[in-house]
């Protein structure tokens, strides 16, 4: 356990020795073999780690290992007197972040290999680019799992959001996938605002960033009534996640990721790094048990974006589009559990939904990979029969998603809700209706795509994708086709999964023992010391039962209603459609936020920016060179002075002297004998003058 | 001192290698332009060389200046030739000689109009920068300040952009104002000093011990604060840069001259004029913050677009500074490198793609990450380095200033870090707008990528990024006691770690005395002593 | 008989003085002031005499030489000058030497 060190560096080295070597040097498989080959390395360590783990007495498994220093201390002052600020490189394992790694390697690794074939037809230094940047996200995405501070957690948080840049930009030529990446990085950068600000607030009011210490200062407080520093901490952690993990009002960004690769989508966009938020919430879980109010926003943010984007879901036909609606809205779920304080219940939702979600992704960029790029679900139908592998492993993900029993979703979703029930009703009640929803537009989604009539185009001239040639295909398309068995192994894998996973999480109800809750308690009980959440009551094991039964039964007529709405009566769906064309009309606009935050945001900042440039321009450097006239006007005003009235004088004085001189030079008539008269003249003056003065 | 005594003169040396390169360049005729080239690009390399010692030698658990050399210049007057340095100094001075490097290897190509004269000028202003940096004397930092300008203002002149005469004027007289007014709150401090100790004196070091009354502290603050924010550059004082940016390796130290001048002279001697001033640069630099990022992202042009994200930047410094927290004046001087790390990379990237094509209207460009994919790799790094992305060096610095500025005030702290969702957006903005898509103009089909002479000036910087993102324990460490000397200053109840270090020392070493007295039980068990693991208490 | 007096001296003196300074006022020709001046001077020496003889004092008498000596080197002096003149102008009419007007 003391190399857990090993398992993030493992996938940073891949992606060094792809991107500085690779891109140049390796081929297609050298680049592919690398990124692979530290992806299973790092998933074997996760394993054995996790085993360590396992080993432990459940209130001692907690590991941490310090590799090296990173911000030395130095001091600050805090809430209770000066502090000392140091982060080091540190990473801890316990059992919420063994879970998660074990959840990151594994399904990181099905994704690697699925990209080998899902990626082969770029060229050569696209493919390597390509495994450096998944290879990377795996790096930065342990890095967050499994650092011990939050500041640690930050460099994972802020890597994955620059590998979602960079991988939904991948096709970089495509001016929307640009437009996507660059909105998914700033609209996350949004929520980091909040992150960091919340994270400054901890070490503020704790003088330490280490979780563990963090998480057993806040137990010793008591759990804030009104809106305190705790509160605003976890409001500002909040907003981190709600940029990260999708929600309102940030979650805008990750229906237009879908821009990216979809093993991308798979692994980024549903897997893991957007239940990133999820898992930092729960990694925080005493800090947030400790704000009520909080949690309250949590839980309704949660619902409320696990609603509306399901409404979404409902009515769009671009197949990526649909399952990124699809989790946001499970990412709802998630913080809807961890608003009713059911962390476990998050975590496992997390987990499982990592499982189908992933299957569903992956199958999608099958069915694409098939249909030569093709994503509108209008365009597919009766895809069933050409590609058999990818239709029932994804129809095992619906059936999961949809909350069936005994498959993966069926046990996290009716957990989160049966405690979301012991909450409040209200919460419960939207809750449901979207898992109805859920079910429903799982169903329609696969009814479109593989039952029905194929309404796809005829093969032997390409297919009409819209704009997506960039990436697409060299190669003739020959109709709708299975993929290469790198692309069916891993959804097959992940289908096992999606139908077991959920038996670790097994309620007392239906007579298992909820192995997942009982081993995750530990991370949310600030290591032992826990003991604010009292369960204030419990349903009889009869009620619960019976909640489950309702919501299976929802959930089973809204898959029927998708068969006959799509399958048996396709008119129907369109007939649906105009009935209600007013809402209709408003979903598939995806509620105009967009455009309201185009409008306003957007466009307000870049107002703003032309508008301070103009000012720049204007004012700023206005008064500059204002100053700058100011000195060349009033030189020349004293140029002017110069000139004419200093200058002035001194030529008047000069005149008058000329002007006297023509008066008086009439004397000098340059006749000696008139200047010797006049001589004589003075003589006879002054001697008259002496005399008569005598 | 001690490790000093075995380089006697070093920072002489630091200083005049590059001048001397310059009087050598002075006697090579000026056809010889391949000559002139390898001697400036030998002359910066040596210069570099000689200064790396600093590196090494420097004490960091030593709180006196190092390095000293002291000698008589002008009696009458008691100025000094006074060279020191500290940590700000030593990481500075060898961000300028490693810049220096960079800045001369990257003109190779880039200017091919009166050769020699444009090195001559460039190893002029790293002597100036150096001096400036050096100096422990008021009046030869003075020197160096003004000497910079000259070479500054012709290297903007004669090899600037479109409009450069006007930027050059520009230039010169904004720093000019503010250094003549600067000139004048230091001779308010020389002749204060007179008046208290009767002794005529620039010395820095006595200045430091200084205690001014306020309300001259103020109008002195004042002087200074004019010269430096119009340096940094500060808010409303920053519109000569984004014309000036010629040479632009070398103007990214350049702006480290406001940012120093502010740790060295301002906070220290004049302590309680900038706690009084606090709100009001705060101020300023959020502004400059948002403001600059902004503008940035209206800009057309890209290179002005970079030194708006300078304005921006160099805001953040300013605010790290003013904290007046030993973790916001870490993280100030940790941004101070890496703005110069950053965005003289971004402004050697730019240099690159404009010696092809000319222009750096943004607008003429797109897709070059298909042509020239080694430099947009650069780019992307560096650019996300001045976003402050974790690993590389712009987070360090970022996170260290904010959550400096935090502890002293939320509501400020708040807005400043609104700046990175600003610089976020608009320096993605800019690499979608250059590298991303498809190449539309024709014109940027053939463009090479970039050459190994170019990778070469990037190397360093790319290192360096890496480096102080991951492990920026050597860069702090260096730090440590500078800052704390300044915090001694703004800051009277605070304890240094050095004392608290020496404190524990002497503990130690009474414990061992302890130990080794008769009478003591040898049962081996230590009793720690009770040495303040926290700073001094509040 | 008419006892002859200093100031029949003096009258001749000044007659001789006043016809010298009329001399050299109004005649045009240079040659003529030349000679207005000499009677001038003339008119100085009878004086000098006259006063010496009525003093006793031979200083006067010596003066007379003195002026005599100087009135020759001047005359040969005014006479050159005169002489260069007119070979530039051709004239000794004093009213065409008008060079130093203004």
């Amino acid at each position: 356990m003391d190399l857990i060190w090993l398992i993030p560096l493992l996938p940073g080295l891949g992606a060094a020795l792809n991107g500085l070597v690779g891109i140049r040097f390796f081929s297609k498989q050298t680049a592919g073999l690398v990124a692979v080959s530290t992806m299973a390395v790092a998933f074997v360590l996760s394993v054995v780690a996790f085993l360590g783990l396992l080993g432990l007495p459940a209130d001692e498994r907690y590991h941490e290992v310090t590799v090296a220093s990173w911000i030395p201390p130095i001091p600050l002052e805090t809430a209770n007197g000066i502090g000392s600020f140091e982060v080091p490189w540190a990473f801890a394992l316990d059992p919420l972040s063994g879970m998660m790694l074990l959840v990151v390697t594994g399904i990181g690794l099905l994704i690697h290999v699925y990209s080998v074939g899902y990626i082969a037809h770029e060229p050569r230094g696209g493919v390597a680019r390509f495994f450096c940047y998944l290879n990377l996200f795996c790096f930065f995405m342990l890095t967050l799992v499994l650092g011990s501070s939050f500041l640690v957690m930050f460099v994972g948080w802020e890597g994955v959001g620059l590998c979602s840049y960079l991988l939904i930009g991948y096709w970089y030529r495509k001016q929307s996938a640009s437009d996507a990446g660059k909105k998914a990085f700033i609209v996350n950068r949004i929520g980091d605002w909040g992150f960091i600000l919340g994270i400054f607030l901890v070490f503020f009011t704790f003088g330490t960033l280490d979780f563990r210490e963090v998480a057993e200062a806040a137990a010793g407080m008591p759990v804030e009534v009104g809106f305190g520093v705790l509160s605003l901490i976890c409001l500002f952690l909040f907003i981190g996640a709600t940029g990260k993990s999708a929600q309102i009002p940030l979650y805008v960004w990750l229906p237009d990721a879908m821009e990216g690769p979809t093993p991308v989508s798979a692994l980024i966009h549903a897997a893991t790094m957007v239940t990133a938020g999820v898992y930092m919430v729960c990694r925080n879980a005493v800090l947030f048990s400790h704000a009520p109010m909080v949690m309250e926003v949590v839980a309704w943010i949660g619902v409320l974006t696990a609603f509306m984007a399901a409404t979404i879901g409902l009515v769009q036909t671009d197949i990526k589009r649909v399952l990124a609606y699809s989790t946001v809205s499970q990412l709802g779920y998630m913080f809807l559990a961890t608003g009713v304080g059911a962390f476990a219940a998050g975590a496992f939702h997390l987990m499982t939904h990592a499982f189908f979600k992933a299957l569903l992704f992956l199958g999608s960029g099958s069915v694409i990979h098939g249909m030569n790029e093709e994503q509108d679900m209008r365009r597919m139908g009766g895809l069933k029969a050409y590609m058999p592998t990818t239709f029932w492993t994804m129809a095992i993900g619906a059936v999961a998603i949809a909350g069936i029993p005994p498959l993966a979703g069926f046990f996290s979703k009716d957990e989160i809700l049966y405690r979301t029930f012991l909450h409040s009703q209200a919460l419960w009640g939207i809750g449901a209706l979207t898992a109805v929803m859920t079910a429903f537009y799982m169903f329609r989604l696969i009814n479109m795509t593989f039952l029905g009539r194929y309404r796809g185009p005829e093969w032997g001239h390409p297919a009409g994708g819209e704009a997506h040639d960039d990436g697409g295909h060299g190669h003739a398309w020959h109709g709708p086709h299975e993929s290469p068995r790198t692309m069916t192994a891993p959804l097959m894998v992940l289908a096992v999964g999606a139908v077991f996973a959920g038996f670790i999480g097994v309620p007392a109800a239906l007579g298992g023992s909820n192995v997942i809750e009982h081993f995750l308690e530990p991370s949310f009980t600030a290591f032992g010391a826990f003991h604010a959440a009292e369960e204030a009551h419990h349903l009889s094991h009869t009620a619960e039962l019976g909640l489950m039964a309702l919501s299976v039964l929802l959930a089973a007529g809204a898959i029927l209603f998708a068969y006959r709405n799509y399958v048996q009566q396709p008119a129907a769906a369109d007939e649906m459609a105009r009935t209600f064309a007013g809402p209709h009309r408003v979903l598939t606009n995806k509620y105009y936020v967009d455009e309201l935050y185009g409008a306003t945001v957007v466009r307000g900042t870049m107002e703003g920016a032309n508008g301070l440039w103009t000012v720049d321009q204007r004012v700023v450097d206005g008064a500059v060179n204002g100053a700058g006239w100011t000195t060349i006007f009033s030189s020349w005003v004293s140029h002017v002075l110069d000139k004419y009235v200093v200058d002035g004088l001194v030529n008047l004085v000069a005149w008058v002297c000329a002007e006297a001189s023509y008066l008086f030079r009439r004397a000098q008539t340059g006749l000696i004998q008139n200047y010797a008269f006049a001589t004589l003249l003075g003589v006879f003056a002054f001697v008259t003058w002496y005399l008569l003065a005598r | 001192m001690s490790n000093a005594a075995d380089t006697p003169s070093l920072l002489s040396l630091i200083l005049f290698t590059p001048l001397a390169g310059a009087l050598v360049l002075l006697f090579v005729g000026k056809r010889q332009v391949d000559l002139i080239r390898w001697i400036a690009n030998a002359t910066a390399f040596l210069g570099f060389l000689v200064s790396l010692p600093l590196w090494f030698v420097y004490d960091s658990a030593n709180p006196d200046w190092q390095f000293v050399e002291q000698m008589e210049w002008i009696p009458s007057i008691g100025a000094q030739y006074f060279l020191g340095v500290d940590g700000f100094s030593v990481l500075l001075v060898l961000l300028t000689t490693m810049m220096g490097v960079i800045a001369v290897l990257s003109s190779w190509n880039a200017i091919q109009t009166r050769v020699k004269e444009y090195y001559i000028f460039l190893l002029m202003l790293q002597t100036g920068m150096i001096g400036a940096f050096v100096s422990l004397d008021f009046l030869l930092f003075f020197l160096f300040w003004e000497v910079m300008l000259v070479p500054m203002y012709f290297l903007i002149g004669i090899w600037g952009s479109d409009n450069r005469l006007y930027s050059a004027i520009k230039f010169f007289l904004f720093t000019l104002v503010g250094s003549v007014i600067m000139l004048l709150g230091i001779l308010a401090v020389y002749f204060y000093h007179q008046d208290v100790t009767g002794v005529y004196t620039f010395d820095i070091t006595q200045f430091h011990e200084l205690n001014i009354p306020s309300d001259l502290q103020w109008w002195i603050f004042l002087a200074f604060f004019l010269g430096f924010a119009v340096k940094v550059p500060m808010f409303p004082f920053h519109t000569w840069l984004p014309d000036a940016h010629t040479d632009a390796p070398m103007a990214a130290v350049l702006l480290k001259m406001g940012t120093y001048g502010f740790i060295r002279f301002s906070l220290p001697i004049l302590p309680e004029a900038t706690q009084a001033f606090v709100p009001a640069v705060v101020l300023l630099s959020i502004v400059g913050i948002v403001y600059g990022a902004l503008v940035a992202m209206a800009q057309r042009d890209w290179k002005r677009l970079v030194a708006y994200s300078s304005v921006s930047h160099m805001g953040m410094v300013m605010l790290g500074m003013f904290a007046l927290t030993p973790v916001g004046i870490t993280g100030s001087i940790v941004q101070q490198l890496n703005h110069g790390i950053s965005t003289g990379a971004l402004f050697l990237l730019v240099g690159v793609v404009y010696e092809r094509r000319h222009t750096r209207m943004i607008a003429e460009y797109g897709g070059l990450s298909k042509v020239m994919p080694v430099y947009a790799a650069i780019f992307l790094v560096m650019t996300m380095s001045s976003i402050g992305l974790p690993t590389l060096n712009g987070f360090i610095g970022e996170v260290l200033i904010l959550q400096g500025i935090f502890v002293v005030n939320k509501t400020w702290a708040f807005f400043a870090a609104s700046g990175i969702v600003l610089g976020a957006a608009y320096m993605l903005w800019l690499y979608q707008r250059t590298m991303f898509g498809t190449v539309d103009n024709p014109k940027n089909e053939n463009l090479p990528d970039i050459s190994a002479r170019e990778f070469a000036t990037f190397v360093p910087l790319l290192l360096l990024a890496v480096w102080i993102g991951l492990y920026p324990k050597p860069f702090l460490d260096r730090l440590e006691t500078s800052v704390d000397k300044v915090m001694m200053r703004v800051n009277a109840d605070y304890t240094p770690r050095f004392a608290i270090a020496a404190a524990g020392d002497a503990d130690a070493q009474r414990l061992t005395v302890d130990a080794a007295a008769p009478g003591v039980e040898a049962t081996g068990t230590l009793v720690l002593p009770d040495v303040p693991v926290r700073g001094g208490a509040r | 008989m008419l006892e002859i007096t200093p100031l029949h001296y003096s009258l001749l003196s000044a007659a001789l003085f006043m016809i010298g300074v009329i001399g050299v006022l109004v005649r045009r020709n240079v040659i003529i002031i030349f000679m207005s001046i000499e009677l001038i001077l003339n008119a100085v020496n009878i004086n000098l005499v006259a006063l010496s003889d009525q003093l006793q004092d031979l200083a006067g008498q010596v003066f007379v030489v003195f002026v005599i000596a100087v009135a020759a080197a001047e005359a040969a002096v005014g006479l050159g000058i005169i002489i260069a003149f007119y070979r530039n102008k051709e004239t000794v009419n004093i009213d065409e030497i008008q060079i130093m007007r203004w």
